[in-house]
């Protein structure tokens, strides 16, 4: 028989350091993604890097998810329903590459992420699922 | 007549628009990567194809939170290039093909695929590296393009089977359109990449090459193949190699791959390419 949406959506639970972007998420997160699709002008760009805080406050986001955009914390963005293709325009903003800012989610130092990445990346060995732990 | 006469499979990285563009092709880091392109872009001047059929996903660019489609196809005579943050990649405009796009979308809706129209809408890196990487810097694209935009972000995306059946159903549509067009269709997107959260990164040489030979060897382990497995396997943005699976679906039973290429890493990326021809 065919999976239900049920079984379909826990199995993504079950990925260690991921959030996957279920609908879940993305009611959450629907301020907070539609910020960071005004940063696609450079008018609204240099508008939020003069002033953050009150460019944030024209929108309907949480504090909880303007902390998160005003820190750079992105896995605390991923958690309150940013998704990272929305999140992107953040750090294209601040004028980082995806491999600078991906790499501050990891715990890593941007040199470590980048050698880890120049030596074939990350191992998916032991990463694959919490439950069977491999 | 027109016809599909061959496929491409590749990685579309952001940042692999940023080395054209920023003319860094040459240096050591990024040399090997755009070397396995080289065979495909003579071939391509040699093979003048008409059309392509660009299948791609847009990255939060033409499509917010506002609106989701999970297949739409652009009818447009002409697409910009999409600001994503930093400023719109300095590429020609994309022409489109809007007699033959507007053919396939009726005769899809009509064999049960309902795709959603589109007449406006810039297109993101999704779209303009796959073109970068296979025609250079042109002052214009060589060929008309009909983008087929798949959503993969917002879960779930569509299955490996329905891709498979909508590539057969774009097949089945650009036989019945009467102008004799050389056409292409391409898959873009992947290989293994994480973009998010602390497994950030994850790159799967394994899975990817395995990816790559089931295209030709076995493609109905591909078509089914669940979401999770993409996800466990690939990364939580490896999921993009989903849309491949259009492009092989509309190239019938059996197929002979003409060129393979595998590089890592792009950014953070495997990049992945392959040029198929339908047998
Ligand atoms: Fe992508």
């Amino acid at each position: 028989m065919k999976q239900t949406i049920h079984e379909y959506l826990a199995e993504f639970e079950d990925i260690p350091g991921t959030r996957v972007y279920t609908a879940q998420r993305g009611r959450k997160g629907y301020w907070l993604n539609q910020f960071c699709m005004s940063l696609m002008t450079p008018e609204n760009r240099e508008r939020f890097k003069a002033d953050e805080r009150t460019y944030l406050d024209e929108w309907a986001m949480t504090e909880a998810q303007k902390q998160t955009v005003l820190d750079r914390d992105y896995n605390a963005a991923l958690d309150e329903g940013g998704n990272i293709y929305f999140l992107a325009k953040i750090f294209s903003t601040d004028g980082l590459s995806f491999l600078q800012a991906v790499g501050t989610m990891t715990g890593m130092t941007p040199e470590d992420y980048q050698a880890m990445m120049i030596a074939g990346g990350r191992s998916p060995e032991g990463l694959r699922s919490i439950k069977d732990g491999n | 007549m027109a016809r599909i006469t061959a496929a491409i499979a590749s990685s579309h990285v952001p940042a692999i628009g940023a080395a054209i563009d920023n003319g860094k092709t040459e240096e050591a880091y990024w040399k090997p990567l755009f070397e396995g392109y080289e065979w495909t872009k003579q071939w391509l001047k040699e093979e003048k194809p008409d059309v392509v059929i660009l299948v791609y996903n847009d990255h939060a660019s033409a499509f917010s939170m506002d609106m989701i489609p999970t297949f739409a196809i652009g009818c447009a005579e002409e697409y910009q290039s999409a600001d994503e943050g930093w400023g719109p990649r300095p590429v020609p405009p994309v022409v489109g093909e809007p007699d033959l796009a507007w053919h396939i979308a009726q005769s899809c809706i009509l064999d049960e695929f309902d795709l959603t129209i589109i007449n406006k809408m810039d297109v993101d890196h999704g779209l303009t590296v796959p073109m970068s990487l296979m025609f250079g810097q042109p002052d214009a694209w060589p060929v008309k393009v009909v983008p087929i935009a798949v959503n993969v972000v917002q879960y779930p995306p569509p299955t490996g089977n329905r891709c498979w059946m909508l590539g057969e159903a774009i097949a089945r549509a650009v036989e019945s359109f009467p102008e004799d067009l050389n056409v292409q269709i391409w898959g873009t997107g992947g290989m293994s990449h994480q973009l998010q959260g602390p497994r950030a990164g994850l790159i799967n040489q394994d899975f990817d090459n395995a990816y790559l030979d089931d295209l030709t060897e076995n493609p109905q382990r591909l078509r089914e193949m669940p979401h999770i497995e993409y996800l466990r396997e690939a990364g939580s943005e490896g999921i993009e190699m989903v849309m491949w699976l259009i492009m092989r679906g509309a190239l019938g039973d059996n197929v002979k791959p003409l060129h393979r290429h595998y590089h890592v890493p792009g950014s953070n990326t495997a990049v992945g390419h392959l040029v198929l021809k339908p047998e």
